[in-house]
């Protein structure tokens, strides 16, 4: 009995050390990033690359785009990677934000039930939305002041359509993140827009489908910037510089082009340099 | 129905591959929940007994406090928590924020009010017991709350498991101080929560019969334990 709770302890003490040890002395940079790159699964990809070659670990806290910047003006991120860009300029301009880059792009897509009962198909969003609206069929928001959410609404003033007059009716905000969301959708049989990333790795799709996609203004801009070290002196920045560089660099950017989600290219790598 | 049994099979399949990145959600969940729940004890059964045998002005309002405060909302202790610990807080410069540390400090937060409020009960209803017997011993306030805590020590077993088990299943406070980080700061619930958002519905339910199995066989262990410990010394 002694000898077993021995050996049961000194397994327990080893497998605390060996939670503890990972992560304890690497040089690490948190990224406050969107849930679309981190649930389609790109910076999974990405990251791992990055380290191999710097050495430097990137912590990534996936949220909204809205609340990433916030949590970037609060201090507590090193590097900004989100798709908003009047947001990020935004940001930039209030001194929270250092140059912003571009890094890629991906595109939104349309998703609604494949027997399309509102007949929104075809290449126009802001077609597919009005006639989303003269159906009154259910469509489901991110309501999370996220990407997503600020492109969607950009295209329902583009239709002329009021949805927060519409809310609770067949408009529903569920203020969740791109995968509660599209579970949600799921469920109502929903029309949604959806970034085409967290769409092609979404797993419980029931009967929805892609409704509209190719359309030039659901082109969905990705940008990178570091957190202004003159608001946050603590902010790591030669180590942020080196993921930015890294990020529109020719290994980057190749890294990018190569990510396939069931052997689609999902993210199209677009750096000025 | 299918997707049930589907996950079940997805979990029994996990388990036999015992994957590196698993092991490593697991063992951080039990070393997070675990270093809380040993602080939360620390800190509140010594406090649920003073409150169980002390007689001071406040005694009643605190021990009010400390039932509410047993069903504080996770996402409120996070929200507080992430506050204090956020650059901009009063605790930023430490560097907390997203560190195993972190979901240690807001797990206490939340399990202590549950332990101080159970010790205080168990405590309290030993000490009318043995509260005579105790005096008539000469024994002050510090000595008969270290007796009582010694005596009622296989109750208060009880207590910490309830607290290990809200602190393993939450995931309102990890998810925001700990910010569900690969490699860092995930555990099984923020892990689960994840999967749910990618809908891959079945993972995200083999992970929670995990979870779940782990609790159960924790318990299974310790009631054994205590059954043998209590027939030795009890």
């Amino acid at each position: 009995m002694g000898m077993t709770r021995r050996r049961l302890l000194a397994a327990l003490a080893a497998g605390l050390c060996a939670a503890r040890g990972a992560g304890a002395r690497e040089r690490f940079i948190t990224v406050a990033s969107t849930t679309s790159t981190e649930q389609s699964g790109l910076f999974g990809h990405l990251l791992p690359a990055f380290q191999k070659k710097t050495g430097i670990q990137v912590r990534v806290v996936a949220l909204g785009t809205g609340q990433a910047l916030d949590m970037a003006r609060r201090g507590d991120a090193d590097v900004v990677f989100v798709h908003d860009k009047a947001a990020e300029e935004k940001f930039v301009a209030e001194g929270y934000g250092l140059e912003r880059q571009e890094v890629m792009y991906n595109d939104f897509v349309l998703v609604g039930p494949r027997d399309d009962p509102a007949r929104a198909r075809g290449k126009d969003i802001v077609e597919g939305l009005r006639r989303i609206r003269a159906a009154g069929a259910p469509f489901v928001s991110r309501g999370d002041k996220s990407g997503t959410h600020a492109a969607e609404l950009r295209f329902w003033k583009v239709a002329g359509i009021d949805v927060a007059a519409n809310r609770g009716t067949w408009y529903k905000d569920t203020g969740s993140g791109m995968g509660p969301a599209l579970n949600t959708a799921a469920s109502l049989n929903a029309y949604i827009l959806a970034d085409r990333g967290t769409w092609l790795s979404f797993k419980n799709r029931r009967d929805l489908d892609i409704v509209v996609e190719g359309d030039t203004r659901l082109l969905n801009q990705y940008g990178v910037m570091r957190v202004n070290p003159a608001k946050h002196p603590h902010v790591k920045q030669a180590e942020g510089q080196q993921f930015i560089d890294w990020l529109i660099g020719d290994d980057g950017q190749k890294a990018i082009a190569d990510y396939r989600i069931g052997g689609q290219q999902s993210f199209f790598p677009n750096a000025q340099r | 129905m299918n997707e049930i049994l589907q996950s079940f099979v997805a979990a029994t399949a996990l388990v036999s591959q015992a994957d590196a990145r698993l092991i490593h959600i697991i063992l951080l969940s039990l070393q997070v929940s675990g270093a809380a729940v040993a602080l939360a004890a620390l800190i509140g059964m010594p406090v649920g007994a003073v409150l169980a045998i002390g007689r001071f002005p406040g005694r009643e309002s605190l021990i009010v406090v400390a039932n509410a405060f047993m069903g504080l909302p996770a996402v409120v202790v996070g929200l507080i928590v992430y506050l204090l610990l956020s650059r901009s807080g009063p605790l930023g410069v430490l560097g907390l924020l997203f560190t195993p540390t972190a979901m240690i400090i807001a797990q206490t937060l939340l399990i202590t009010p549950l332990m101080a409020a159970l010790t205080r009960q168990i405590v309290e209803d030993a000490w009318c017991e043995y509260a005579e017997q105790l005096r008539s011993l000469g024994a002050g306030w510090v000595d008969s709350a270290a007796t009582l805590l010694w005596d009622t020590r296989f109750s208060l077993v009880t207590i910490v498991l309830a607290g290990f088990g809200r602190a393993v299943a939450e995931v309102g406070t990890v998810m925001i101080v700990g910010g569900n980080i690969d490699g860092v700061t995930r555990v099984m619930t923020t892990a689960i929560a994840l999967e749910t958002t990618r809908g891959d519905l079945p993972l995200a339910l083999a992970l929670g019969v995990i979870l779940v199995a782990l609790v159960l066989v924790l318990n299974a262990a310790t009631y054994w334990i205590r059954e043998a410990a209590q027939r030795r010394y009890g």
